[in-house]
């Protein structure tokens, strides 16, 4: 099976960050791989990495986004996420944030629990979802050197993008995942005043 | 004190206390306060598909240093258990109001099950659990709930009864 190498994306997705509208860009990452893939993108204080909460991703995202309408914010998940949490898209539609893009990284699986096909392997198109909830600005990304161009889209505008990757195997990466932990440091990189 | 007027009242408590996010799946029993949050330009409310995406709602709106309040009804409780790890993991305030059904004077026994469920559920899944049962008291109940939610950073749920609401009425 074809598909882009997932940690090159990601990087790509994540590279110089403090080069985005408002600020550095503040990041929400799905459960699994997504979390695995940003951390080794190297960790920062703008990335929150949900081990669980299977379908909240996108959502994190909006009430974000609605909190600091001034930064842009970017939720990088996979495909069995945003299956999960596939109302989101419409909730999100409904409210037109201007501040937050999705990128959808599919391999059509569902990864950490044995490769078994996820929807998206069995005909659903994730971008079309997002389109028919009302998303004005979707894209299917398949090649590498599409990335670039990507990442200065998600960066800018209320953009839903599936970003179709390999489905192999890559070496784990674990970053943080002590929950309060990533709320302090997100809320304090923010300047949230303390209690 | 009539519906009307104790809503208002919960609209000014959650206000006074800052929140600035209101997420709905709709219930009669909030109309009036969706009503009050749409009309609010400084209240972002916003119609949610199902009700765990306004758990994921409030914690990034926690995240961003903005306070929430959830509205749903006791049968969206079931929808919610395994997005609660989300506040609870994260030491985020979460607070919801939510509208009892299947406990008093019920004509549709679908509502039952969960009804009979919600407080033992949340209490379950590590949701600190009131309840309001007078008109005269819920502003007070939402308030020092939210208070709790917000400034100890755990999650709280109001349950406001069906004898409060008022049991919907069906008519052929």
């Amino acid at each position: 099976m074809s598909g882009l190498d997932r940690r090159a994306v990601v990087a790509e997705l994540l590279r110089d960050t403090s080069d985005t509208p408002g600020g550095e860009l503040l990041v929400v990452t799905g459960l699994g791989s997504a979390t695995y893939d940003a951390g080794a993108a190297g960790d920062r204080d703008e990335n929150f990495y949900l081990w669980g909460a299977m379908g909240g991703a996108a959502m994190i995202g909006l009430g974000l986004a609605i909190a600091q309408p001034t930064r842009r914010v970017l939720v990088i998940t996979g495909d069995g996420e945003a299956l999960m949490g596939m109302g989101a898209l419409s909730t999100i539609a409904a409210r037109r944030q201007p501040n937050l893009a999705i990128a959808v990284l599919d391999n059509g699986q569902f990864g950490e629990t044995g490769h078994q096909a996820s929807h998206t392997a069995l005909g659903t198109d994730l971008a079309a979802v997002a389109k028919g909830c009302g998303w004005a600005a979707t894209a299917t990304v398949t090649a590498m050197a599409d990335v670039s161009a990507l990442r200065t889209r998600l960066r800018n505008e209320a953009l839903f993008a599936v970003i179709r990757i390999s489905p192999a195997e890559v070496p784990r990466f674990l970053p943080i995942r002590d929950g309060a932990r990533l709320t302090a440091r997100f809320r304090d990189a923010l300047g949230v005043p303390i209690g | 004190m009539t519906e009307e007027s104790w809503q208002d009242g919960v609209y000014a408590a959650l206000k006074g206390l800052g929140v600035s996010q209101i997420g709905y799946v709709p219930d009669a029993g909030h109309a009036r306060l969706i009503e009050r949050a749409h009309a609010d330009n400084d209240m972002a409310a916003v119609v949610l598909t199902t009700e765990e995406e306004g758990i994921a709602l409030s914690a990034g709106a926690w995240l961003g240093g903005q306070r929430t309040a959830l509205l749903m009804q006791s049968s969206g409780v079931g929808n919610c258990i395994n997005m609660l790890s989300l506040p609870i993991n994260c030491r985020m305030g979460f607070f919801t109001i939510i509208t009892m059904r299947g406990e008093w004077g019920e004509f549709n026994p679908w509502q039952v099950p969960m009804g009979s469920a919600t407080e033992a559920v949340l209490k379950a899944a590590g949701v600190h659990v009131r309840r309001a049962e007078r008109a005269e008291e819920v502003v007070e109940v939402v308030s020092a709930s939210a208070r709790l939610a917000y400034d100890s950073a755990i999650p709280v749920a109001v349950l406001l009864s069906q004898r409060l609401i008022g049991a919907k009425v069906w008519v052929k």
